[in-house]
């Protein structure tokens, strides 16, 4: 009976696809931040489900893109202001900032978030830029851990990524467990969550390039967060972005900086391997 | 495996409990040749209420993956699923029935397409939203008797 339906079903999406309006392809631009150009398409890296990997930059209208193109218009980038700030401020009970160890982060910190997640060794799990900033407020700086999403830990997540603008996404999954994370990450990847019984996958992979509502579906890439998210006039985490995403299933979703979404965050920042990174990214 | 026979068959009592008396409850939907051929509600659809729950966004939002010519003045028609232009001469309302009760059954498994009126849904479902359907049989019957209006 199962078979039966399966073979139907598949004749009638077949017949179906035909009678779609064509997906509105993202458009064909180039993205130059203060006069760097982004790696917006990349060809995929091996056993990955698309053939060219794409920025969500460009399955965002014209006025979207001009805005995270123009570092004077990126409302982003007041967050990287703040963030500097922040690395230069003395915190915690050992009288230090960040920059009291890493100097100047332009130079420290270049092309680093790129290669995030990492593996802690210490945490025996994936660590990302946010618990990195925690570790060391904790370890070295004797702060407390930012609460999630607070001002402060998203300003110094982003100024720290912004430090890798341009730098294309390398994930090195010989690190630790880190292959057997991604594994986990790409089984939550296809999974089916919530009363609308969606999975990642239904729409920024089956379903990229169309469109739901206003929504023009991108592949779903993380490399410009923290992100400007005009929808929300804010900076979004991507730990954010995945719990709003699980959310609109009309499911839990999970904690922040749990297993599964670190998990997913290994497996989803994989995904745009060799993009760059963009942050801050505006998108809608 | 054992935990989730436990957890739907919890889901099921938590619907039967709630479905009216002359209403089939989702467990209880017959799938026959792609088609559900029995009104859910043994009530005819009302079309006008089918059309509203069809754009409402807290309701069907069909629109949201679907575009439909009768609703030009509605802004947003998403692209994911086919044009609902003719869907009333390509189905009959019995194809209908089954395709929004559950399009799992008709198309298969990787079909994107929620079922509207079933318990076969993703894990975690939100916790005030367990053993509730995404419509209600008479609402589904609503939007069966409208889509089945969409000639050209």
């Amino acid at each position: 009976m199962r078979n039966r339906y399966a073979i139907v079903g598949l004749g009638a999406l077949l017949a179906v696809a035909t009678a779609l309006p064509a997906a509105a392809e993202p458009v064909d631009d180039e993205l130059v931040i203060d006069g760097q150009a982004m790696t917006v398409r990349t060809a995929a890296p091996e056993g990955h489900p698309f053939d060219e990997l794409l920025s969500g930059w460009l399955f965002r209208e014209a006025e979207t893109r001009e805005l995270e193109a123009d570092s004077f218009q990126n409302p982003g980038m007041l967050y990287v202001d703040r963030g500097a700030d922040i690395w230069n401020a003395v915190d915690g009970t050992m009288g230090k900032s960040c920059a009291s160890c890493h100097d100047d982060a332009a130079d420290t910190m270049k092309g680093i978030a790129a290669n995030y997640p990492k593996w802690d060794a210490d945490a025996k799990r994936p660590i990302n830029i946010e618990l990195q900033i925690d570790k060391c407020r904790v370890e070295n700086m004797g702060a407390e851990a930012y609460k999630f999403d607070t001002p402060d830990q998203k300003a110094l997540t982003t100024y720290i990524k912004h430090q890798s603008l341009g730098t294309p996404v390398a994930v090195d999954l010989s690190q630790g467990d880190l292959q057997s994370w991604w594994d986990r990450g790409k089984d939550i990847y296809y999974t089916r969550t919530g009363q609308l019984n969606f999975a990642c996958a239904s729409c920024h992979e089956a379903n990229s390039g169309q469109y739901i509502r206003a929504d023009h579906l991108s592949q779903g890439q993380a490399n410009g967060f923290p992100t400007y998210r005009l929808k929300q006039a804010d900076m979004v985490s991507l730990h954010n972005r995945f719990r709003g995403c699980i959310r609109d299933t009309r499911a839990e979703f999970p904690k922040a900086f749990s297993d599964e979404l670190m998990a997913l965050e290994v497996y989803v920042t994989w995904r745009g391997t060799g993009l760059s990174v963009e942050t801050p990214a505006v998108r809608q | 495996m054992i935990r989730v026979t436990a957890i739907v068959t919890a889901v099921l009592a938590v619907t039967a409990t709630s479905a009216p008396a002359d209403e089939t409850a989702p467990q209880d939907v017959k799938f026959e040749d792609l088609a559900v051929a029995a009104s859910l509600t043994g009530k005819p659809g009302d079309p006008a209420a089918g059309r509203d729950v069809f754009k409402d966004r807290k309701l069907g939002n069909c629109l949201a993956c679907h575009t439909n010519a009768d609703m030009q003045k509605e802004l947003f028609h998403g692209t994911v699923g086919p044009a609902m232009d003719g869907a009333g001469d390509r189905w009959e309302p019995a194809q209908l029935r089954a395709i929004i009760t559950d399009a799992k059954q008709v198309f298969g498994e990787q079909t994107v397409m929620p079922g509207f009126y079933s318990l076969a849904v993703g894990k975690d479902v939100r916790e005030d939203l367990v053993g509730k359907t995404i419509l209600t049989a008479q609402q589904i019957e609503d939007v069966v008797a409208y889509v089945a209006t969409l000639k050209e």
